[in-house]
């Protein structure tokens, strides 16, 4: 029997190795897996590479996490948000390296990842600064980047579903990033709301399909902090 | 003279905007567009986080903190309207299928440049967010900004001094002292002034020279 359902978060986030490339869903707090990041500070990994599209809040969570020194490198797309207090520190201080990327190239990459695409060619940041040092090439008189994939050695995502096959679900703007996360790392953990008996599910409205998940955990997180 | 309000402005460009367009805003005034877009004209608003159709903000006590825009406000979704995730949602958008981008910006160039998302290339940890990706694959970029920095520098220029977002990709701008076109080849192109302001104290505001249609 199949059964990627896992009884605790400490279980979910066992083998997280230091020196990781940790993908870290959710778009503000809507769709952000809380519980495996806490988790993830209680196991310890150190020298993480983190990819989330903002750079924490406050000093909770992934601010946290950086905080205690356990994140080398983070690759987002707006570290300056409101109340990103941590990063800016560390930033400031040389202690944290930072990847800019624009949101539809980093989701992007991390699809690629997913697929099989080793690197591709895209419009976006040409003439930027974001483009330099990347080869540029024409196609039907029109400049583009080439961007490499993005792949994930963990990703942590929140869904709202899940059956022991690892199928998952989304609430609204919940999914963001985490389907695109899910199919980009070698391990992805699932913190999901709600565990469905196998077949319950409506095949139709599974937005993850069970083959790109491999732990899932439950928590009753109630709803994102907005 | 009496400058454009912000409400203004998002009123000018909402007027603009046709039924039947799919529809991107940036974080801050273009925002407010979405307001001044009465509901019986079907404009489609996008939400880079994965929201097609959204709706008005919601009353009081209906708020759901799932379902948020780019700005993470709290928002509704009309009937029609759908949810999808990241790469999807940016496929939409650097895929060409987003008619109008509305954006804020630093500066704005004749050429028709975009700078928005970095003062300076030494910025400590510029947010950069979706900028680019709707910068180069909307249909259209407008943008709506003040006309000058609060010490009153000029943020219609002939070539943006600040990083750029996006390049030659700006059709329109609405500030708070008049609607200006950039056509390429040409420049800036006066569509309307504030009242009471003559296109001598606009031209003055402005490191660009304007035009006016013949």
């Amino acid at each position: 029997m199949i059964n990627k359902i896992v009884q605790s978060v400490a279980d979910a986030l066992a083998g997280v190795k230091d020196g990781a490339t940790v993908l870290i869903g959710g778009f503000g707090s809507v769709g952000q897996p809380d519980a495996l990041i806490e988790g993830l500070i209680e196991q310890g990994a150190k020298d993480l590479t983190c990819v989330a599209n903002n750079a924490g809040t406050g000093r909770v969570g992934l601010a946290r996490l950086m905080e205690l020194g356990r994140v080398r490198k983070i690759i987002c797309s707006f570290p300056r948000s409101a109340g990103s207090v941590v990063f800016e520190e560390l930033y400031r201080e040389g202690k944290i390296e930072l990847e800019i990327v624009p949101q539809g190239t980093l989701a992007e990459r991390m699809r690629a990842a997913g697929a099989g695409i080793p690197a591709f060619y895209t419009a976006t940041a040409v003439g930027t600064l974001l483009a330099r040092g990347k080869d540029e090439r024409e196609f039907n008189g029109r400049k583009y980047v080439l961007e490499q994939a993005l792949k994930g050695d963990v990703a942590l995502v929140e869904a709202w579903e899940a059956d022991r096959w690892g199928n998952l679900t989304y609430n609204q703007s919940g999914r963001n990033f985490n389907p695109v996360m899910a199919m980009a790392a070698e391990t992805t953990i699932a913190q999901v709301q709600h565990i469905r008996e196998l077949g319950e599910l409506s095949p139709e409205l599974v937005a993850t399909p069970g083959i790109y998940v491999q732990r899932v955990v439950r928590v009753d997180r109630g709803a994102p902090w907005v | 003279m009496q400058p454009y309000t912000r409400a203004e402005m998002a009123a000018k460009a909402a007027a603009d905007i046709p039924e039947g367009w799919v529809v991107n805003l940036g974080i801050g005034i273009p925002t407010m567009i979405a307001d001044h877009v009465p509901l019986e004209r079907e404009v489609i608003f996008q939400s880079e986080n994965g929201v097609l159709g959204m709706g008005p903000a919601p009353e009081k006590g209906r708020e759901d903190p799932w379902l948020i825009n780019a700005g993470k406000q709290m928002v509704t979704l009309r009937p029609g309207g759908s949810f999808c995730h990241h790469a999807d949602s940016f496929s939409m958008i650097r895929g060409g299928h987003i008619d109008l981008c509305v954006l804020g910006g630093f500066e704005v160039a004749e050429n028709g440049d975009l700078a928005n998302w970095a003062t300076s290339e030494n910025d400590t940890a510029p947010a950069v967010g979706g900028a680019m990706d709707l910068g180069a694959g909307a249909k259209r970029l407008w943008v709506v900004m003040e006309h000058t920095t609060k010490d009153g520098r000029p943020k219609i220029v002939e070539r943006c001094g600040y990083p750029l977002t996006a390049l030659g990709n700006v059709s329109r701008v609405y500030t708070n002292l008049a609607v200006l076109d950039v056509v390429q080849g040409l420049g800036f192109v006066v569509r309307d002034i504030a009242p009471g302001l003559s296109l001598e104290e606009l031209q003055a505001k402005s490191a660009a020279k304007l035009h006016t249609r013949a």
